[in-house]
């Protein structure tokens, strides 16, 4: 590529560790024989369960849903019967009331219609946002924000530009690079579905330079079709991120506390463009998805595609991982994940990974004297002052932290990566905004 | 798992608990795992790494001023270092903290301060430059990185209003010979005379210990700046600054002095490259990391072309870290999407 890459300003350069799994096909595990399902797995508001002990599901069957708009209803991962709906372990809020379902650990395959050959244009952009709110889509890079929210567009704002998110910035993920390669038409029939359901003219595919075969594959399929333009972004965290992507590819600046809609811009993870594409094929619920499980700890690395609800320890055993060394189970990647107290938490919709790690790997934490280096300074993607957010948290100093313009604050993880005193700067963020959330509130 | 839901309730209650960094929970099959805060992983370089860099960036200096000043650069750098990291243990046992002197930045002052003393100066006097430096200077402020001026100019200032003559009094490279008031600076200032540019790059030129060479400083700033130990934005501004300023002043007035002549002479490369670096003193944003080293250019071509001192580095740099605070809060950055329409 002679042309110059395009990125953002700042950000860092992690090892990205993506060797090990990025040759690794997306295979199915083994059916699990119990799943259990939080009513929470997304953001807004929490599902109400429809089902109750004794209840015998089919896959697919809808179990769970919310009246509100922002919310996503929840589908059986696999056949059974409904053992329990209590209190279960979550992998981001610790606790919280699921569906547990026992069942016979047979092979299932989705039985739905197969509309490959289906006419985008002549599908109502309603019936696309009602079909994905139908199948509890949300975004799957992690953030689980609903999809038919995003797809939903008020009047006042147009939006002409959906992107799809190929970045996959986080370190050792491999899971949306292994679906570009091997279901391409599914992630533009995605991007298309969305275009068509936002009513944007522009499309793009955005991927990062350390993929170069997907940007290949992509921009032969696209050959031809004048509205998507595939874009090389360059390698760098977290290039990923929506305000990142859309300053990178677009150079437009989505405004301070806002979202990319506010720019006319829609950003679709792949994984979500496939998770749509067989919502409307395929007439499928998001009933499982894509992870990587990597890390030193695991001898069989590998990209799984599992039922949603699946507990960690259930798979973990295919990987072959190394459980006395274990020293950290993180869900997600190492730089925004959270790590686990337990291996019975269940993949949720918003897991893009499972990586096991020992204590050597991780950051082991010192939190020497801030010696005002400005490493965070220059390396904030957002162009924030993270020195003072941590300064201001630590000295219990919440409403200044407004003047650094907190809110803003991503969590991205660049300032404490960089940190050589290793300050728990996010940690300090995040404590600083909920201590301005519950003042604000009262 | 009930174990880590009162510490989530905790969390809202109080702030000190929720810093707790990392927890070990039993998981399944009573195995411990580690719950941390993200990110997990990290640079490898930490504080001490960077400081202990700094130390290694400054060898080729410490090697000019031995090679120039000999057994009496030796016995100054050792006094003052000695006097550094003895002065910063005292201070921390006698507070109750830990002991930090492994972090490297109490070597660092304790060299830098030699760097910045006439060659002849006596012991005693060093050794009271070198206490006022890391206890007034260092650790009344709470130690690294609470000080708000370089402790090593803070050394330098009190023994410059306190022993003025000492300070000024001088000795010729080489042969050792003890001289009053004739640093090139000074030369120019007072008596009208240009020193050799040649004698200024390679060092031979009295002055303090780790001025003479400008050679040593650009070898050792080239690595300090390019492994990214010191911000390499002050060091260019407040060069540029200096030449630029002192250039105008020059057409203007040949007497003044060449840029050239100014860049080389007296502490200034040291000071741009070493002191006005700190990162502790300096402003945390890009911005004002400009504004302070164009702020110290100005002071510095200020004070050398119409101060009653030869030289202004060191004024010039303590009165721009006492503006820091200042730059630190009027230079916030435009965040990403911050700019009003």
């Amino acid at each position: 590529m002679m042309m110059r890459l395009k990125t953002f300003r700042q950000g860092i350069h992690p090892a990205y560790k993506k060797s090990s799994t990025q040759d690794e096909k997306i295979r199915r595990i083994s059916p699990p024989r119990e799943v259990i399902l939080p009513l929470q797995q997304h953001i807004g508001a929490p599902c109400q369960s429809l089902v109750k002990r004794g209840d015998e599901v089919r896959k697919g069957d809808r179990i769970a849903e919310a009246e509100s708009f922002v919310s996503a209803p929840i589908h059986a991962s696999i056949s059974g019967k409904v053992t329990a709906v209590e209190l279960g372990p979550h992998p981001v809020v610790g606790k919280f009331k699921s569906i547990s379902i026992r069942g016979e650990g047979a092979e299932e395959d989705w039985e739905g219609p197969d509309e490959k050959n289906i006419d985008l244009s002549q599908l109502d952009p309603q019936e696309i946002r009602d079909r994905v709110k139908e199948a509890g889509i949300v975004g799957l890079g992690g953030a689980t924000f609903p999809t038919h929210v995003k797809l939903t567009p008020p009047k006042e704002k147009p939006v002409d530009t959906v992107i799809l998110n190929g970045c996959e910035c986080e370190p050792y993920l491999t899971g949306d690079y292994r679906l570009m390669l091997e279901e391409p038409d599914k992630c533009l029939f995605g991007l298309k579905a969305t275009m068509r359901a936002v009513g944007a003219e522009r499309g793009y595919v955005g991927i990062e330079n350390n993929k170069m075969d997907a940007v290949a594959l992509f921009q032969d399929k696209v050959a031809g079709d004048y509205n998507i333009e595939v874009v090389a972004l360059r390698t760098k965290y977290p290039q990923g991120g929506e305000k990142m992507l859309v300053k990178a590819i677009l150079n437009r600046e989505v405004p301070s506390e806002g979202i990319p809609l506010d720019v006319g811009v829609v950003v679709s993870n792949v994984g979500t463009a496939v998770a749509i594409t067989e919502c409307l094929t395929l007439n499928k619920p998001l009933i499982e998805r894509v992870i990587t499980v990597s890390g030193s700890m695991v001898q069989k690395p590998a990209n799984l595609l599992v039922p949603l609800g699946t507990p960690f320890a259930t798979f973990l055993e295919e990987c072959d991982v190394d459980v006395d060394k274990v020293d950290r189970v993180i869900m997600g990647g190492p730089m925004m994940g959270i790590s686990q107290s337990t291996l019975q938490v269940p993949v949720v919709k918003g897991t893009t990974a499972i990586l096991v790690l020992r204590e050597e790997e991780v950051m082991v934490p010192l939190e020497d004297a801030c010696i005002r280096c400005a490493r965070c300074v220059d390396h904030c993607p957002l162009s924030l002052v993270p020195a003072e957010l941590a300064r201001l948290a630590k000295n219990s100093k919440w409403e200044r932290l407004r003047d650094y313009h907190i809110v803003d604050c991503m969590e991205c993880g660049c300032c404490a990566y960089v940190c050589p005193a290793r300050i728990p700067i996010v940690q300090l963020i995040k404590l600083g905004k909920a201590q301005l959330q519950t003042m604000d509130s009262k | 798992m009930s174990e880590k839901k009162t510490d989530q309730k905790d969390e809202k209650s109080s702030p000190e608990k929720a810093l707790v960094r990392e927890k070990k929970t039993p998981a399944a099959e009573g195995k411990i795992l580690t719950v941390a805060a993200a990110p997990h992983i990290g640079v490898a370089r930490t504080v001490p790494d960077v400081m202990w860099g700094v130390v290694i960036s400054l060898t080729p200096v410490i090697a000019s001023s031995i090679y120039y000043f000999q057994w009496l650069a030796v016995k100054l750098i050792l006094t003052c270092l000695v006097t550094c990291l003895a002065t910063e243990a005292i201070f921390q046992l006698a507070r109750g903290k830990r002991i930090t002197l492994y972090d490297g930045s109490a070597t660092i002052s304790g060299i830098l301060i030699a760097m910045v003393l006439p060659p002849h100066l006596p012991w005693w006097a060093a050794v009271l430059g070198s206490v006022f430096a890391m206890a007034i200077g260092k650790q009344i402020f709470g130690g690294l990185g609470y000080n708000i001026f370089n402790p090593a100019l803070i050394g330098r200032a009190f023994l410059m209003t306190t022993f003025p003559v000492l300070m000024t009094t001088w000795t010729n490279p080489i042969t050792l010979n003890a001289i009053s008031g004739a640093t090139p600076l000074g030369m120019l200032k007072f008596e009208h005379r240009m020193s050799s540019l040649y004698h200024l790059f390679t060092g031979n030129v009295s002055g303090s210990l780790g001025e003479a060479s400008a050679l040593a400083i650009i070898i050792g700033g080239i690595y300090l700046l390019g492994r990214g130990y010191a911000d390499w934005r002050i060091s260019l501004s407040y060069l540029a600054t200096v030449a630029g300023l002192s250039g105008i002043f020059w057409l203007v007035n040949p007497g003044y002095g060449p840029p050239s002549f100014h860049l080389l002479a007296g502490g200034l490369l040291l000071g741009a490259i070493f002191m006005a670096t700190d990162p502790v003193t300096a402003p945390i944003t890009k911005r004002g990391r400009w504004i302070f080293g164009v702020g110290a250019g100005v002071i510095v071509v200020i004070i050398r072309l119409w101060g009653g001192y030869a030289e202004g580095v060191m004024f010039s740099i303590l009165l721009m870290n006492a503006l820091t605070p200042l730059l630190n809060r009027h230079t916030i950055p435009v965040q990403l999407g911050g700019r009003k329409k």
